[in-house]
């Protein structure tokens, strides 16, 4: 048992103490033994401690009501207050659990992934920055210090991406992902300050008290609760702002599975579930279908990809789009579950992915060759033999992915799906938004196994490079064992042992609150109906994910059906899938160029027109006054006035130095005269 | 005759001279010495004031200050005097204008 300000000291030191490891890092870490990692690496492992020491103790509690929060006054004007502070409840301890387990792995993986890096350091650096701002959100009790470490893993991620930014496509990606974040920020802002406005504070729990006293609602509760959105949207990688997360892929693997995976893009889905309460019916529908279309749409590219990490990454942006889903729907506790599941499969897969990259540019590099992509599935297979702990692991995160039983998967997205039927029953015409689920959900399953039967089955379709494939070293296949262990669905279902039950510590800690906005069903209505979906949910995710898996082996591996006549019969389709739908091309013609042309236009206007005519005229003007006023300073004052006071006194003196004569009599003279003149003067 | 008008009389007459003396001789010496006439004037005037003006022995006293005075300037005039004399060969004072310019 924990008291209140223990929880307190331990959610500061695992804050801060990856901040510490960033500023030394930074500061001395070239000159220290190994380039500090082991600086990082201790500070992660020890915050991975005390963040489980928080979960054993939130297990020991057994209490889904635990809520402890801790202020701290920073700005104070009167009636102006912004503070600064933690709320820890039941999600907090599991996200931060997740925040500092797959930091750790990637802080182990990295050791060898990046070995011998030209910016070592930094790298580890960087980590350390980026592990404190995702903490910083988990912890944050109101939205204004939530959104400073927004901004903060913001800046990380833009960092972390451009790591080997002498690639100019890193350097690119980089900016692109800071850039398009900004969009959802700006929304995000006005979102924070709608609130402000109108409830007169940043805390989660007044927001939801104001709420519920209706000191906001109706146009302006949902105006507020979509900016919210817009910043889940750019963080988490939504349509139409998921161009970002495919290019991010730029960053060194590790930390695409830690922040581009696993953690920060899940930042946008953790704001929702935190923020939930405050969502109006209008704002959860807008989530809902957005999620739901990004799900679908984004699985829909992953099965052209031939870019391991790019099928992984539309993999990405469709599962947040199924989080996103599922806190529209209002089933947020099974977001967050999927969130907390996935973060562990993916990253395995990520893991795994860079273990295979790894491989590869081993390989190419000893063939001395510098033109094959180490990262183009259709220069692998058959590396199953070659890669045994490699294969398995990500072959059962794949499972995972895909939702087949006994894996962590299957469970979470069950529960997302069976939310979405619930909703479609009580709502009949939004049934598209169980279609977005469950088509997403067997398209998942047939890319991820043919990610899977293109990498590891089949013939190696480059031959010498498959002979210098090796199994990667233990501190890379460490963290993909642990976590391809975590893909279990027994670690989600304890105490419990049925692998197909909604059951388990996390259904029975983490209970949803009632919604405070006007016009919302209660939590416990919302249970009521997953529950009763939850049969049909799983038959029909088994049938999909069947379906997509069944396609997938007779495509990949059994090639009884050709991916290449598919291709050409829908031509069209494929071509638009392959070309991720034209996104980029698209906002290239009708957003960048536009764009750039009224910023050339204004800066013709302001350039060419206002700095030509007007400034410089207005310089040509003061040029001219300035010459006259000169002259007159000069010829009129100066010369006359200033020099005619001199030269009046010099004349005076002239005329006074002829009295002094030099003669002694004469000055007797004059004081005799004077002594006469002033006793005449007397006497008169 | 034993009078006061009669003292201030001649010291007045003793002051002309002594101005006279200064404001008219070219000589340093001489106009020196017509300092000293116009120091004995006052001399003159003190003790007059001292037997019929009430100046009582206060007047005594000033006229012995006014002559130790005197002999002090004398020195240090024909000191000067002395000097001027070796810079310029002259002890006319009207040759000594070296200030004037």
């Amino acid at each position: 048992m924990m008291t209140g300000n223990i929880i307190t000291d331990f959610s500061l030191l695992i804050l801060f103490l990856p901040l510490m490891a960033f500023t030394i890092n930074i500061f001395f870490g070239k000159r220290l033994p190994r380039q500090g990692d082991w600086v990082s690496v201790g500070a992660i492992l020890i915050t991975l401690i005390l963040s489980l020491s928080l979960l054993i103790n939130m297990f020991m509690n057994w209490d889904p009501n635990f809520s402890h929060e801790a202020t701290m006054s920073w700005i104070d004007l009167g009636a102006f207050k912004i503070e600064l502070g933690f709320w820890v409840d039941n999600i907090t301890i599991v996200m931060l659990v997740v925040v500092a387990l797959i930091s750790s792995m990637t802080h182990i993986f990295s050791l060898e992934y990046m070995k011998g890096d030209i910016r070592y350091n930094r790298y580890y650096a960087y980590l350390g920055l980026f592990t404190f701002s995702m903490n910083g959100i988990v912890l944050a009790n109101n939205l204004m210090s939530l959104y400073i470490f927004w901004e903060l893993v913001g800046v990380s991620s833009y960092l972390l991406i451009g790591h080997w930014f002498e690639k100019h496509s890193a350097a690119d990606a980089s900016k692109k992902a800071f850039l398009t974040n900004r969009v959802g920020d700006i929304g995000f802002f006005i979102g924070i300050m709608l609130l402000f406005t109108a409830i007169g504070s940043f805390n989660f729990q007044e927001l939801f008290t104001g709420v519920s006293q209706g000191m906001i609602g109706g146009t302006l509760l949902t105006l507020a609760g979509v900016g919210l959105f817009m910043g889940a949207v750019g963080k988490s990688s939504q349509f139409p702002l998921h161009i970002w997360l495919p290019d991010a892929m730029e960053g060194p693997t590790p930390v695409s599975a830690l922040m581009h995976a696993a953690t920060m893009v899940a930042a946008g889905v953790y704001l929702t579930v935190r923020l939930f309460p405050l969502f109006s019916p209008e704002a959860l529908t807008i989530i809902a279908y957005v999620g739901g279309f990004t799900a679908l749409f984004a699985a829909s590219i992953a099965i052209t990809q031939n870019d391991i990490k790019k099928v992984l990454a539309y993999s990405t942006v469709s599962q947040l789009g199924y989080m996103i889903l599922a806190v529209g729907v209002g089933n947020y506790v099974a977001a967050f579950f999927h969130l907390l599941t996935h973060a562990m499969f993916k990253a395995c897969l990520f893991y795994g992915s860079g273990s295979v990259i790894h491989a590869m540019h081993h390989s190419l590099h000893d063939l001395h060759d510098h033109d094959t992509d180490p990262q183009d599935m259709r220069n692998m297979g058959g590396f199953k033999s070659k890669m045994p702990i490699t294969n398995w692991t990500m072959t059962i995160a794949t499972l995972a992915i895909a939702g087949v039983p006994f894996f962590s998967g299957f469970l979470s997205k069950d529960a997302i799906l069976a939310g979405t039927l619930a909703f479609a029953q009580y709502h009949p015409q939004h049934f598209i938004l169980p279609v977005f689920g469950f088509g997403a959900a067997a398209i998942t399953a047939f890319y991820m196994f043919r990610l899977i039967f293109m990498t590891f089955h089949g013939e190696p379709k480059m031959p010498t490079v498959f002979k210098g494939i090796h199994e990667s070293p233990k501190v890379m296949t460490f963290p993909l064992v642990l976590l391809a262990g975590l893909s279990f669905f027994i670690f989600y279902t304890l105490p419990y042992f049925n692998p197909f039950s909604d059951h388990g510590w996390f259904t029975e800690l983490i209970k949803a609150t009632n919604s405070v906005a006007p016009g919302n069903p209660t939590a416990a209505e919302i249970y009521e109906g997953v529950h009763h979906a939850h049969y049909l949910a799983m038959g029909l995710s088994l049938a999909v994910a069947s379906l997509g898996i069944g396609l997938s082996y007779l495509t990949y591996l059994k090639q009884k059906l050709s991916a290449e006549t598919w291709a050409n019969k829908m031509g069209f389709i494929y071509k638009l899938s392959l070309n991720k739908y034209y996104f980029d091309e698209n906002y290239n013609r009708f957003l960048y160029q536009p764009f750039l042309k009224l910023s050339r236009a204004v800066a013709y206007v302001d350039w060419d027109l206002y700095d030509k005519y007007f400034i410089n005229g207005f310089g040509r003007v003061t040029n001219i006054l300035s010459r006259i006023t000169g002259r007159m300073d000069y010829d009129g004052l100066d010369q006359t006035l200033v020099d005619g006071v001199g030269r009046s006194a010099q004349g005076l003196g002239k005329q006074l130095k002829k009295v002094q004569t030099g003669r002694l009599q004469n000055y007797m003279l004059f004081a005799l005269i004077g002594v006469i003149v002033i006793l005449i003067i007397q006497a008169i | 005759m034993d009078s006061l008008t009669n003292y201030l009389l001649v010291g007045a007459i003793l002051f002309s001279l002594g101005l006279y003396g200064v404001v008219t001789r070219r000589n340093g010496v001489a106009v020196l010495m017509g300092v000293e006439l116009i120091l004995n004037a006052a001399n003159v005037n003190f003790l007059a004031f001292a037997r019929f003006g009430g100046m009582n022995m206060a007047g005594h006293v000033y006229a012995l200050f006014v002559i130790v005075l005197a002999a002090a300037e004398a020195a240090v005039a024909l000191a000067i005097i002395i000097n001027i004399f070796n810079n310029f060969n002259t002890i006319n004072v009207d040759e000594v204008s070296e200030l004037r310019q």
